[in-house]
């Protein structure tokens, strides 16, 4: 399959949204060509897994190469493998989703689809990359978007979070060119250089350059995934931004530094992340057993799945930390299983928010009587969130602990305990935060004529619920996805060992 | 030979053909409208701008003392593009101008100067090129006559400038005492490394940074960037800073190869203090126009610290990066002039709500910011990747990490801009701004520049492939 596709449609959805007349014409338009693109990503997987079954030697599939800045080595490079057609699903998902949630967006609409459509564009470009230059390029694509959409259509303090946001996800590329610098002089030295990934992994830097290096794009990518010193931006942008925005920014934007610390920084640098492995770990349980705590004190719903994406995040680095095949394939299928998880949780967030104008847990209640099934998605992906065995998240959480339990070091396992103890935690938070907003006897009066989800909001819910029942009840459809291709990382790190 | 002369200096002649029709045609006669000699100065530039596809090749004139071949015409057309986009831009407020003829005068003759420089092979040659560039423009910053803050502005332009060239004289006749020559190659071939030799360096390095605004020499920038009329601060930003840089990249490549060391560590220390300051006074002025002059500061910075990489690299990312910003200063100079003009409006607080009214210009002037900023898709993040790829080329990653915390920092003001633009909602905004049809062809062709310059590849691989080892 022609991997430009992926690109090409996203962009031409854009540009035709430009020419809509009015509003039902701009959410049209972006609905098709998310769905386009959504059919696509199924074609992909269909595909990956034909050509998988007749050439199993080939890590990356329908590669294709064009020249950009020959004179540089620069190249426009793309492929795919398991673990990125893993994360094109789950953006194709979120985006149908998203987009089907914002049919009341009218302000500035086709601003407003545009960016959204730009956005999705800059992660689907990102996932196929496989020239770090490329790479890097499209992760700042979807910054910009980012910024606008909180701050022209947030709520709240919009204008402070949306540069808050924007700032540190500046800072994080920065961190990510300085790195991604570092291994263009380093690798191959004699020969021509190049940001292409497969060379880079071919002639890997040498130790001291990556111990220098690693760091820089390491922490550059878990600025956007939320990393513990670097989180601070992931409260304040996902509680201001509108709710379309709110799903992707957690949905595909965080998944973006998880799949970039995977594929770019443990991928290539496999030395350095060995031996920065304990400080990974670190401060991976303090991400996840503070964003726990922190959610516990919340008592905004948009903040309480703010801090508990944190939380859940610090799994993703957890299990990359780890550096063993089932660890990963656990990280990955955390990134899957959150982004959808948080991505319903703020869909089911925003159609309570848009009908009774709060989000404050205090002033909800009893909202099962009159919304069923709008409360009814809340609960569930409040369940998937604390790890309820079928749905997604037991099942990568699982994975990430098992692999984290493989490691016999000490103070790895005393990691993983705290980790695992972090989900009673997240019962308490989730359990609290559904009974007293959604269950119990109806609070104000005022919520007594409010209406349930409308279709479209009814579809979004439903595709992405399928996402989490599906892995939640087959999770082997992921594992088998994604274990051939976590074969060829785990190798490089096995070597180094 | 005859014809190959007219190759050579097809530039210059067209540069001087128009300012001989502005001269005996229209200065005597009050007939003439401003529009009809607008149009007729815009199409003698647009020629010029695509001078460079024509004959490019190497060859001297006037004794060795005229260099020209395909980087130098190219460098050429860029400045032509400038000045082309600078008269579309401001095409409403020219349009009304009663001096109309005397502001092209003086900005040709200075687009002249600033030819000879280039093509400069020769110290004295380069400096007479230089005055002729300088001098127009003090002339030029005075253009609002009955404001004092031009006539101000003027003054200051026209002190530092006299200043510099004294060091740079000065530098010059260190040189020449140390090597007998004037000739840019014989002086390269004789210079001893020793401390006179150095000395002499900073002398003419002192004088290069009084005119590209690096810190120290930047205090006369703002004011003057504050005091002039909006196109004449835009052409001393870009054109004028572009052709100096081009000229500064000759003589440290060329002249002073041998002295590597020394202008190492002079480079890092001024980049370093140069991108610091711009990128923190910046933050916080208060009129566009000053806010631009600090930012434009900033980027020179970034050029800087380029120009410690490897030469071949080096060159060519700094040449695109100029081409890049000269496509979004101009489109940001652009949008301000227009609103300066009609509306009569500096600050960067009555931009709030501007997009309320002017959804074109804002945008404009939002991708401006960000190709300024260096965010893609503009062609602003690969001019600044490049420059900091070819820092690190010889292994400065310390500068590198310094320059990646600079462009945080000035990531922020030029949000802050944006912030104003789409997300404030103001009581008042500006009401819409008519644009003229000229004008709005010239911001569209900034913003395809912008856009297209990045993502297609070979327009930087044109400028690589003149890339030769020095």
């Amino acid at each position: 399959m022609n991997l430009l596709l992926l690109i090409i449609i996203p962009f031409l959805t854009a540009v035709v949204i430009l020419t809509a007349k009015d509003f039902k014409q701009s959410r049209s338009i972006a609905l098709v060509g998310a769905s386009i693109q959504l059919v696509l990503a199924f074609f992909l997987l269909n595909q990956y897994q034909a050509a998988k079954a007749l050439v199993q030697t080939e890590a990356f599939v329908f590669e294709q190469s064009f020249e950009w800045f020959p004179s540089l080595g620069i190249q426009f490079l793309i492929g795919v493998d398991g673990i990125s057609i893993a994360m094109i699903l789950l953006t194709a998902l979120v985006v149908v989703a998203g987009i089907l949630v914002s049919f009341t967006m009218e302000e500035l609409h086709k601003e407003f689809f545009f960016l959204l459509i730009l956005l999705s564009l800059g992660a689907y470009g990102f996932f196929i990359s496989l020239d770090i230059f490329t790479l890097f390029f499209f992760l700042e694509v979807a910054v910009i978007p980012k910024f606008l959409l909180i701050g022209i259509w947030g709520s709240g303090a919009k204008q402070k979070s949306a540069m808050k946001l924007a700032l540190m996800l500046m800072g994080g590329s920065a961190l990510i060119m300085v790195g991604l610098i570092g291994l263009y002089y380093f690798s191959n030295e004699t020969g021509n250089r190049s940001f292409n990934m497969l060379v880079l992994a071919q002639y890997p830097i040498s130790y001291a350059a990556q111990l220098v290096f690693f760091p820089f794009l390491f922490a550059g990518f878990g600025v956007f995934t939320a990393l513990f010193p670097f989180h601070t931006w992931v409260p304040d942008g996902h509680s201001s931004a509108p709710t379309a925005a709110s799903m992707f920014l957690a949905g595909i934007s965080m998944k973006l530094g998880g799949y970039g610390c995977l594929r770019v920084a443990t991928y290539l640098m496999p030395d350095a992340a060995v031996h920065y492995a304990p400080i990974i770990i670190t401060l991976a349980s303090i991400a996840i057993i503070y964003g726990a705590f922190a959610t516990l004190m919340q008592t905004d719903l948009k903040y309480i799945n703010a801090y508990s994406s944190i939380s859940h995040c610090g799994f993703v680095i957890l299990g990359i930390g780890m550096l063993n095949k089932t660890a990963i394939v656990g990280a990955v299928m955390q990134m899957v299983s959150h982004g959808l998880m948080t991505a319903l949780f703020f869909a089911a967030i925003g159609m309570m928010y848009q009908r009774t104008h709060t989000r404050l847990v205090s002033q909800l209640g009893g909202l099962l009587k009159v919304m069923p099934f709008i409360s009814s998605v809340f609960v569930i992906a409040g369940l998937c969130s604390l790890g309820l065995p079928g749905f997604s998240g037991f099942v990568s959480e699982m994975t990430v602990f098992v692999g984290a339990w493989q490691n016999p070091n000490f103070w790895y396992r005393l990691a993983t305990i705290l980790a695992c103890a972090s989900i009673v935690v997240t019962a308490v938070y989730i359990l609290r935060a559904a009974g007293s907003s959604v269950m119990g006897p109806i609070t104000q009066k005022n919520f007594l004529h409010l209406t349930d989800a409308q279709w479209n909001e009814k579809l979004a819910a439903i595709v992405l619920l399928s996402g989490i029942v599906i892995i939640g009840i087959a999770p082997f459809l992921l594992t088998d996805l994604l274990s051939s291709s976590t074969d060829v990382l785990v190798e490089k790190i096995i070597n180094t060992f | 030979m005859g014809l190959e002369l007219l190759f050579t200096l097809k530039h210059e002649l067209l540069i001087s053909l128009s300012i001989f029709l502005l001269l005996f045609i229209f200065v005597g006669s009050n007939h003439t409208k401003g529009a009809t000699i607008i149009h007729i100065v815009n199409a003698l530039l647009l020629i010029s701008v695509f001078f460079f596809l024509f004959e490019p090749k190497q060859s001297f004139v006037f004794n060795q003392m005229f260099e020209s071949n395909g980087l130098i015409q190219f460098q050429k057309s860029i400045l032509s593009l400038g000045l082309l986009l600078i008269s579309a831009l401001s095409f409403q407020w020219l349009k009304h101008h009663k001096n109309v003829i005397e502001f092209y005068l003086l900005l040709l003759s200075s687009l002249l100067g600033m030819f000879f420089m280039i093509s400069a092979a020769n110290m004295l040659f380069f400096y007479l090129g230089l005055e002729l560039a300088t001098i127009p423009l003090a002339a030029a910053a005075n253009f609002d006559l009955e404001k004092r803050k031009s006539g101000e502005a003027a003054m200051k332009l026209i002190y530092s400038s006299a200043f510099s060239s004294a060091l740079l004289l000065l530098g010059i006749s260190f040189v020449y005492g140390l090597t007998g020559s004037l000739n840019f190659t014989e002086i390269s071939e004789k210079i001893p490394v020793n401390a006179l030799s150095q000395f002499a360096f900073i002398l003419v390095f002192s004088g290069f940074a009084f005119k590209m605004s690096v810190v120290p020499f930047h205090l006369w920038t703002a004011d003057v960037y504050e005091g002039a009329p909006v196109p004449v601060t835009a052409f001393l930003s870009v054109v004028s800073k572009a052709a100096i840089s081009f000229v500064f990249v000759q003589v440290l490549f060329k002249v002073f190869i041998h002295l590597e060391l020394s202008y190492t560590i002079s480079l890092a220390v001024v980049s370093i203090c140069t991108m610091l300051l711009g990128n923190l006074f910046a933050m916080r002025q208060e009129n566009i126009k000053r806010f631009l002059a600090f930012s434009s500061i900033a980027q020179v910075g970034y050029i800087l610290i380029a120009l410690m990489g490897s030469h071949e690299v080096a060159q060519s990312a700094i040449i695109y990066f100029l081409l890049v910003y000269v496509f979004s200063n101009l489109a940001a100079f652009g949008v301000i002039g227009i609103i300066s003009n009609s509306l009569g409006k500096e600050n960067i607080s009555d931009y709030k709500g501007f997009y309320q009214q002017n959804k074109f210009l804002s945008w404009a002037l939002a991708i401006a910011l960000f190709s300024l900023a260096g965010v893609p898709p503009t062609a602003g993040f690969f001019g600044k990747f490049f420059l900091i790829l070819a820092a690190a080329s010889k292994g400065y990653y310390l500068l590198i990490v310094i320059a990646a915390l600079n462009m945080i920092i000035s990531f922020y003001y030029y949000l802050r801009i944006v912030r104003n633009i789409f997300m404030e909602t103001s009581e008042n905004p500006m009401p819409q701004v008519l644009v003229q049809p000229i004008t709005k062809v010239a911001l569209i062709v900034c913003l395809i520049g912008m856009i297209v310059l990045g993502l297609y590849g070979p327009v930087y691989e044109y400028i690589a492939a003149f890339a030769k080892p020095f």
